[in-house]
């Protein structure tokens, strides 16, 4: 999909009527597309172009990445910086916004700060607690959740002030995304959740990873049944394992994964168990855009970011469509001459 | 006590009822509180609400009471003070990512309020993120003051 106000790269698009955001991902949710997000594991170094070439593997098969906020409570190179590399080159990043390490004045300022560089969409997560990191000693903050931050995101882009009430004199526009776990519990009662998260501000929800379609199509039943489909784009988080081993280490311990037996025992039976890890990956995404209100997913890779192009290519989900990436149009140019 | 604070939960419906009727009696105090001086009152107020409330929830005395919301499961102590979860990270048999020994405060919550009338209602409100200037202090002064005393209503909103 090409727009034909594409910008200069790094500058965000112009804001349609009926858009929150001057962001590609917007654009392609509402226009119908299927779309594609993925996960930058932030490096450990000061080194931008550790940033630059994580970035790149995903070039023409995302539309937005993820820059991830100390997740696992690890640290790494922070999301705000992240975002800035990234949308120096025109990348489309969200930037993750955790309430476990900034009070509500450090998070506003990344707010504003965030759209300045222009970050297009933002998503606000709860954290993890401080004690599954590196640094179980640290302080957790937790000032606000993640739906309290949804709201005062909200509350800046659309009344354009602080949540103490003083006005902005710019107001950020920003695309305003959650997180869900549809996979446990209270099984009967994440669809209300949703819905709350809805209230608060969501417009885009990535969910953790789901292995279960079963109780992926009961909980999309729940949320038609709430009405919210035409409120919220769902993107569905999927992952490739590598090993059955592997598998059965995360389920057993990182915290919200639900990852049935059978899908363990099909790993352990395949001959070369990483391609299997893939090949149910790219099965998940192609069911993901068979599902009902499900408008895209969310490949999480850790540490096999590199296989994300392929999965995405060959589980054909973009339908023939190439997300905007830096060279994108230089190479379709020089093609067309 | 997290024995006492399950139980308080498991009977959500009964210590609703007694806390609107509580509050109900309060309100019609007002005159006499307000006569008294709310300040002079502020401190054994928080004493009676640090231990009943503390014996019975788990009270954090966050001074901004959301039980009757919430199926009488006390969000504070939620180990990511969440006041409108549950999170993501909760286990398989309902407990929590952080203190895998402590059932999740919020699907406790859940069941409390289902036990409430009108509860399932109340636990989609989203709750705004905590005053932390009220730590420490009454509660159930507070609210007696917000539905009494018009000025301080206003400075709520």
């Amino acid at each position: 999909m090409k727009f034909a106000d594409e910008p200069t790269a790094g500058l965000p698009l112009p804001v349609l009527p009926g858009h929150s955001s001057g962001g590609r991902l917007e654009r392609v949710l509402r226009a119908g597309g299927f779309a594609v997000t993925s996960e930058l594991a932030p490096p450990d170094s000061a080194n931008a172009e550790d940033v630059y070439q994580r970035a790149r593997v995903f070039d023409g098969y995302v539309d937005a990445i993820n820059a991830t906020d100390g997740s696992g409570a690890n640290c790494h190179m922070s999301s705000v910086a992240v975002c800035a590399l990234l949308t120096r080159v025109g990348y489309a990043p969200i930037m993750q916004i955790s309430c476990r390490d900034k009070n509500r004045i450090a998070i506003q300022g990344d707010i504003l700060g965030g759209a300045a560089m222009g970050v297009c969409n933002m998503l606000a997560l709860s954290g993890d607690g401080v004690q599954a990191g590196d640094h179980p000693q640290s302080k957790p903050v937790f000032d606000l959740d993640s739906l309290s931050l949804l709201e005062i995101a909200r509350v800046m882009r659309d009344e354009s002030r602080f949540q103490s009430g003083r006005k902005l004199t710019l107001a950020p526009k920003v695309f305003l995304g959650a997180a869900e776990n549809p996979t446990v519990p209270p099984l009967e009662h994440r669809a209300f959740r949703l819905a709350k998260k809805i209230a608060a501000g969501a417009q885009f929800i990535q969910t953790q990873y789901v292995y279960d379609l079963e109780r992926m199509a009961v909980f999309m039943r729940a949320v038609e049944d709430l009405g919210l489909l035409d409120k919220v784009f769902i993107l569905m988080g999927v992952g490739p394992f590598k090993t059955a081993k592997g598998a059965e280490w995360m389920r057993n311990n990182v915290p919200g994964m639900h990852v049935p037996d059978a899908l363990i025992k099909r790993l352990a039976g395949a001959a070369d168990q990483a391609l299997e890890g893939r090949n149910i990956c790219i099965e998940l995404m192609q069911q993901a855009r068979e599902m009902k209100g499900i408008s895209g997913v969310h490949v999480m890779a850790y540490r096999q970011e590199e296989s994300v192009a392929d999965m995405v290519d060959r589980s054909g989900v973009l339908q023939g469509r190439t997300p905007w990436y830096p060279t994108r149009d230089q190479t379709s140019e020089r093609i067309t001459q | 006590m997290y024995s006492v604070r399950l139980w308080s939960i498991r009977r959500a419906r009964g210590w609703n009822l007694f806390y609107n009727g509580l509050e109900g009696l309060l309100v019609r105090a007002a005159p006499l509180l307000r006569a008294i001086g709310y300040s002079r009152l502020e401190r054994p107020f928080a004493f009676v609400e640090r231990h009943v409330k503390g014996l019975l929830f788990d009270c954090k005395m966050c001074g901004q009471c959301v039980l009757s919301s919430t199926g009488m499961s006390c969000p504070m102590n939620c180990p990511k003070n969440i006041r409108n979860g549950p999170c993501g990270g909760v286990r398989a048999n309902g407990h929590c990512e952080v203190k895998p020994e402590m059932r999740c405060v919020w699907v406790e919550a859940f069941k409390g309020a289902t036990h409430i009338k009108g509860g399932l209602d109340k636990i989609k409100v989203v709750q705004a993120p905590v005053d932390r200037r009220l730590e420490g202090r009454s509660s159930w002064l507070r609210v007696v003051r917000e539905k009494t005393d018009p000025v301080v209503a206003e400075v709520k909103k």
